[in-house]
């Protein structure tokens, strides 16, 4: 997906991004057919991993976007909840209309982004440190204002049938709705990274933030618009839960921050930056569900998932960094095929 | 020289925290000349054009391009405004595109409303021309990473960015340090295109040979000040090796390891 026209031929696939990304899902899922038998691949057992799937993959997306622009978010292990919070709480405590709530959860999601970026760009603390601030902050602010307001930490709430439709029900009765918004989100960032020019920006940051901010790319901006949309997209998948399951608790999140991270970095990107695709992300976070998911339908204890992904990120990152060697390697001259201009 | 200044600065001073780093500069760039900014290690050449690329805000004194006060925000109203630079380090990103990295900031573009594209033929096109006109002619393919090249070939690259955008001034700091004598004779020869076009060019250097090929007129910076300002042919080569070693007599170190030598025999 990065660059149309490229020639394809086997040479060019091995030096793209997301290679390691795609041949990890393909032994994953080869692995599970084989051990999972038909239940697995049959149509349940892809809603299965295709639903923790989507909403892992929303947020994985711009994590990894960050990643790329040489940044890190981990207060998405908060915000999810925070959003789920927030609509539960103005739609289903005060019993506003379901459109407020959406919208003052992805306001929160955006305010807290906004306040990580501010503080990483003005501070230059890693952010890492800035978020695990604010990963712990949100978090009390959550916990402690729900039990405030309504005295409990689990709130209810009832959503129309639009709602529903749009952010709350199940495709034939197994799909979450969810799953259309990653396949939105995907082609959306997909655009932005690969095919607008804002994608050279952020390529150019995590690459060399110096020198990106001289050949004149508004840095700061950009640092906190990615933050920004990493926390409304975390907003975005704790309401969507909430209506979902009708109901909203304070504690549910703190897994996506590891399983987003082994999805981003799994696809294809560079921990240190400068380096990614949106579809490796996407095949990141696919291999990551279908381990977790996958191992229900095998007859082995499920406490091995975590072993599998162990190994796997590893097994994924040393590919990865096989495959951009080979890119940065790669000349053309020595192909005496190929004339010059 | 008849025609006005496109650059003066007056009396700019620049200082980080309690560090004082540039003190009372005055410095008038041509068009169509090469400024020379000469000096030790640690003079303050890189701060200076830095506050001409937008990078810094002087502490004081003011910077006036074309007769209009010129008090850049950021890097971006300095190229706006005409003036192109490559830094000392960096300016190219390893592990882009040949194509991509050389139009960080400035991408051409295709398409229409919110769905317009970067432009990736188009880039790539230009930014290999660009690199084979300045005699890197190994590099055929805008696709290939910036990683993969050799230092000179990096190098070289930047060059070509800025020469690609730098309309009024162009900027060059250390732009030989990594190139061999081919490649460094091919960069001199881009200095003198850019002069004959009516560009004003500040090229900073540390080879005395290279200086003098070049510049039309020169600047040399002592621990933050300007201790000579001097026009072509008005200092014998000597002189200006002494000014470049921070004003030391350089016969003096000469001297000094001659007896070294003498008293050490290998
Ligand atoms: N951001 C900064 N903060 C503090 N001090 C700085 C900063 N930038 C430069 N300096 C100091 O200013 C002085 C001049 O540095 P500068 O890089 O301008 O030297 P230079 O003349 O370019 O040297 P060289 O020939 O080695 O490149 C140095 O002593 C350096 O430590
Ligand atoms: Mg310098």
């Amino acid at each position: 997906m990065s660059d149309p026209s490229h020639k394809l031929s086997i040479g060019s696939l091995l030096r793209r991004p997301e290679t390691g990304s795609f041949l990890g899902l393909a032994a994953v899922f080869v692995f599970f057919t084989i051990f999972g038998g038909t239940n697995f691949a049959s149509v349940s057992g892809a809603a299965s991993w295709l639903n923790v799937a989507a909403s892992l993959g929303i947020i994985a997306i711009p994590i990894g976007l960050l990643m790329i622009a040489g940044e890190l978010d981990i207060s998405i292990g908060s915000m999810v909840p925070a959003g789920s919070m927030t609509c539960a709480i103005v739609s289903g405590h005060f019993g506003l209309p379901i459109a407020v709530g959406v919208v003052a959860a992805f306001a929160l999601g955006a305010l807290v982004g906004l306040v990580n970026g501010l503080l990483v760009v003005r501070t230059a603390v890693p952010s890492f440190i800035v978020t695990l601030g604010t990963l712990f902050a949100v978090a009390g602010l959550t916990l402690g204002l729900s039990v405030l307001i309504t005295g409990t930490t689990s709130v209810s709430i009832k959503a129309g049938p639009e709602a529903k439709f749009l952010l709350g029900h199940f495709i034939n009765g197994i799909y979450q709705v969810t799953i259309l918004w990653w396949i939105a989100a995907a082609i959306f960032w997909g655009f932005v990274l690969h095919y607008s020019p804002y994608g050279n920006w952020i390529l150019a940051m995590g690459g060399d933030k110096v020198s990106a901010r001289n050949a004149g790319i508004p840095t700061e901006r950009v640092t906190i618009v990615l933050f920004m949309c990493s926390g409304m997209s975390a907003a975005f998948v704790g309401l969507s839960q909430a209506i979902l399951y009708n109901s909203a608790q304070v504690s549910a999140g703190q897994s996506y921050i590891f399983n987003a991270i082994i999805s981003v970095v799994v696809g294809g990107v560079l921990l240190t930056g400068g380096y990614g695709s949106v579809v490796g992300i996407v095949l990141g976070t696919l291999t990551f569900a279908i381990v977790n998911q996958g191992i229900y339908y095998t007859p082995f204890d499920a406490n091995w998932a975590s072993l599998i992904i162990g190994v796997l990120l590893l097994v994924a990152v040393l590919m990865n960094n096989t495959f951009r060697k080979m890119a940065l390697s790669y000349t053309p001259s020595r192909n005496p095929s190929r004339k010059l201009k | 020289m008849m025609t006005r200044p496109l650059l003066t600065l007056s009396g700019i001073n620049k200082s980080f925290g309690p560090i004082d780093v540039l003190h009372d500069i005055n410095l008038e760039v041509y068009p169509g000349e090469v400024l020379c900014l000469l000096g030790d290690n640690g003079a303050g050449k890189s701060t200076l054009i830095r506050l001409l690329s937008g990078v810094h805000k002087p502490t004081s004194g003011t910077i006036t391009l074309a007769d209009k006060p010129a008090a850049f925000a950021s890097p971006r109203d300095a190229s706006n405004a005409g003036i192109a630079t490559v830094h000392q380090f960096g300016g190219t990103f390893p592990l882009m595109s040949i194509g991509r990295s050389f139009f960080v900031g400035e991408e051409p573009k295709k398409g229409w409303g919110p769905f317009k594209t970067f432009d990736r033929k188009t880039a790539n096109d230009i930014a290999v021309k660009a690199v084979r006109d300045l005699g890197i002619t190994r590099i055929t393919d805008g696709d290939r990473l910036v990683g993969g090249l050799s230092g000179g070939e990096r190098q070289a690259l930047a060059i070509a960015r800025a020469v690609h955008f730098g309309a009024s001034v162009l900027i060059l700091d250390e732009p030989t340090a990594a190139l061999g004598v081919k490649e460094a004779a091919h960069v001199l020869r881009i200095v003198l295109q850019a002069r004959q076009k009516g560009i004003a060019v500040i090229f900073i250097t540390h080879n005395v040979v290279h200086a003098l090929t070049v510049g039309d007129h020169f600047a040399v910076l002592i621990k933050g000040a300007k201790a000579a300002d001097f026009r072509k042919g008005e200092k014998t080569r000597e002189e200006v090796t002494d000014l470049m070693a921070g004003g030391e007599q350089m016969a003096e170190l000469e001297a000094e390891i001659k007896s070294y030598m003498s008293s050490h025999p290998v």
